[in-house]
């Protein structure tokens, strides 16, 4: 078994995890911090918001994730068009990261679901201007097809709606969107447990993304484990190569030399 | 010094004229490392907050990174 196949090249970007975390709806430092560890993500979203002018003392998660190297990979989470998107990314630059954003405009604050023209002119923009850009897309197989054509180094589509803990809704476009495109796929939205993770991965996904399923578990540090270990297993599973699905039994054991009377 | 209106973060403020970004920071009791400044939609780079003066209507957002996913 390969050990350097299993890191994520994203542009010029190698993770040594594939699961990457949201650092948002965590109780407090505390927690978030020993999620983040016990998920062994390297790379981590961060959201870009107004500072509060009344507010005394500063963040310290983002010193502490800094500090404790995580890379920073800055969201246009709330964005609703093309122009709030791209100005959002031209100040997470300036804020000083890698150069890596994950682009989501959405369209409808219901469902969350992205507003794909926009995410397209959006990663366009921000493309031209040298981000490395990772959006978060349907999953729609012409579309993620038409954002890595335009130069996106990643592509991030949704396996439910953000936050809704409802999996992996269509297997199947995600399995297409994988067969078609060859910039690393990313399940971003809508993961639950643990198995819908491994499921992402089976399919042949690259990395599975997410926040709520672990912020929002009942113990999120054991939680970020589970979703370490899901996606370890079912990257493994899929670069193991399973079994083909049979209606029938095939018997494990050797059919010669059964004692007693012979069946069928 | 003649005072006049700007505009920070959604809301009016009243600051001394001739005020750099940097001055308004500091006015503001923000420190300049983590915070990043656009000024009428467009960014004004950290290395010339210092440089950068105010005027009348300007529109300031003034961020930083939070948590999130």
């Amino acid at each position: 078994m390969s050990t350097a196949a299993e890191e994520l090249k994203i542009g010029s970007h190698t993770l040594r995890s594939r699961l990457i975390v949201g650092t948002g709806k965590y109780k407090d430092l505390e927690q978030t911090r020993a999620a983040l560890e016990a998920s062994g993500a390297d790379m981590v979203t961060v959201a870009v918001r107004r500072l509060d002018l009344n507010a005394k003392g500063g963040d310290s998660l983002i010193g502490y994730l800094k500090q404790a190297g995580y890379t920073l990979l800055p969201n246009t989470a709330g964005c609703y068009t093309v122009d709030d998107a791209v100005r959002t990314c031209r100040l997470a630059r300036e804020l000083g990261i890698a150069g890596l954003v994950k682009v989501e405009v959405l369209g409808d604050p219901k469902t969350l679901f992205p507003d794909v023209v926009q995410t397209l002119e959006a990663s366009k923009i921000l493309v031209k201007e040298g981000f490395t850009v990772l959006p978060y897309t349907n999953d729609d197989p012409i579309t993620a097809l038409k954002l890595q054509d335009i130069g996106c180094a990643a592509v991030m589509p949704l396996a439910a709606p953000i936050g809704s803990g409802l999996g992996i809704r269509n297997p199947y476009n995600l399995e297409i969107i994988k067969q078609t495109l060859s910039v690393p796929i990313i399940v971003d939205a809508g993961v639950g447990t643990a198995s819908d993770a491994a499921i992402a991965m089976e399919l042949g996904c690259d990395g599975v993304l997410m926040n709520t399923a672990i912020a929002g578990a009942q113990d999120p540090v054991r939680m970020a484990r589970a979703m370490r270990l899901a996606v370890e297993a079912g990257r493994d599973a899929f670069l193991a190569g399973r079994i083909e699905k049979r209606l029938y039994a095939s018997a494990s054991s050797p059919l010669a030399g059964v004692i007693g009377s012979k069946h069928g | 010094m003649r005072a006049m209106r700007i505009e920070v973060n959604g809301e009016a403020r009243e600051v001394s004229q001739g005020i750099t970004v940097l001055g308004l920071l500091h006015a503001l009791g923000v420190q300049d490392g983590p915070v990043a400044v656009e000024k009428n939609r467009e960014i004004v780079p950290r290395a010339v907050h210092a440089s950068t003066e105010l005027h009348e209507g300007d529109v300031l957002e003034v961020v930083h990174f939070v948590g999130g996913g």
